[in-house]
């Protein structure tokens, strides 16, 4: 029964509606806590680059600006991929799903790679902290490495749950659990997959795009 | 259920408004240095964030109640940084 399981409400709802609403608001105060759980590392950010920015900007021209660049446009894509699912399953298309999530999987897994490749460069030049760190380079330019590295991890880690998600998804697909009429899983992980996206689109120009003053 | 919203049109819309934005800011690593970048470059983030979140996100066709929890981690989000830039910024050792 597990196509009717799709539809069926648990107890606590009186009618899909009402689920449908709870599960929305739900999605979005993760969110909003998830807002919260960066914000604290963006306030660390502001904080510091008022007091050094000098040492940001040159904290700023370590990092592979092209690399940084292709992300954001390999993000971006995935996105639309990610909206592209979305938009099959709400006609009915389940085919059309699993490829629209194997592409946004498929792209955040590059993501996550050029992101590897970019640690790797760090790592290569020692500019990771604590680890035979360039002992020519500022204490200040290395708080803003820190801050790089924590940043870029900690999405990157929200990077691969959101994988992760769509695997999920793919497997629920195959056993044709989504239809025209029962789809939330999509919606609900494609919010999270963009949230993330979002908070990397403010990482782009706050870590890769310091001026010099 | 409105044509727009169940049509590829306007999200491949806003994936073409996404990468021009985006080669925008890139394009100001290119100019002349000044603090003036920034916010332009964050400005250029906001209008991307507000694009993914309105038609990406589907804000655009939700009810005001799911509007103001997506608002509510902003409104949070501005209490932290203000606040705690009201402490920082105004002490005269730090600036």
């Amino acid at each position: 029964m597990s196509k009717a399981g799709a539809l069926a409400n648990a107890p606590q709802f009186g009618s899909q509606e009402q689920r449908i609403a709870a599960n929305q608001l739900g999605m979005w105060t993760l969110i909003a806590t998830e807002i919260l759980f960066f914000g604290g590392l963006f306030l660390s950010y502001v904080t510091y680059r008022v007091a050094y920015p000098s040492a940001f900007a040159v904290g700023s021209r370590h990092l592979d600006y092209l690399c940084g660049t292709i992300n954001t446009g390999v993000l971006l894509t995935s996105s639309l991929c990610m909206a592209l699912g979305d938009l099959s399953i709400r006609k009915g298309r389940t085919r059309a799903l699993a490829g629209w999530i194997s592409a946004t999987a498929a792209l955040g897994a590059a993501f996550v790679c050029i992101k590897g490749f970019e640690y790797h460069e760090m790592w290569r030049d020692h500019l990771v902290p604590g680890f035979r760190f360039d002992p020519s380079v500022s204490p200040q330019v290395e708080l803003f490495v820190c801050l790089y590295f924590i940043m870029t991890g900690l999405h990157a880690i929200h990077m691969l749950v959101g994988i992760g998600l769509m695997a999920w998804l793919l497997k629920l697909n195959a056993a044709s659990r989504f239809s025209e009429r029962a789809h939330e899983p999509v919606k609900m992980v494609g919010l999270y997959w963009h949230f993330v996206d979002c908070v990397w689109i403010f990482l782009y120009p706050l870590l890769y795009l310091v001026p010099k003053l | 259920m409105r044509v727009s919203e169940s049509s590829v049109g306007p999200l491949v819309a806003t994936y073409v408004a996404l990468m021009v934005l985006l080669v925008m800011t890139a394009a100001t690593r290119a100019m002349p240095a000044g603090w003036w970048i920034t916010p332009i470059s964050l400005g250029i983030a906001a209008l991307k964030a507000f694009l993914v979140a309105y038609l990406f996100m589907r804000l655009r066709e939700e009810k005001a109640l799911v509007r103001i929890f997506a608002g509510a981690g902003l409104f949070w989000l501005l209490i932290l940084l203000v606040l705690t830039g009201a402490d920082y910024l105004t002490r005269s050792w730090y600036v």
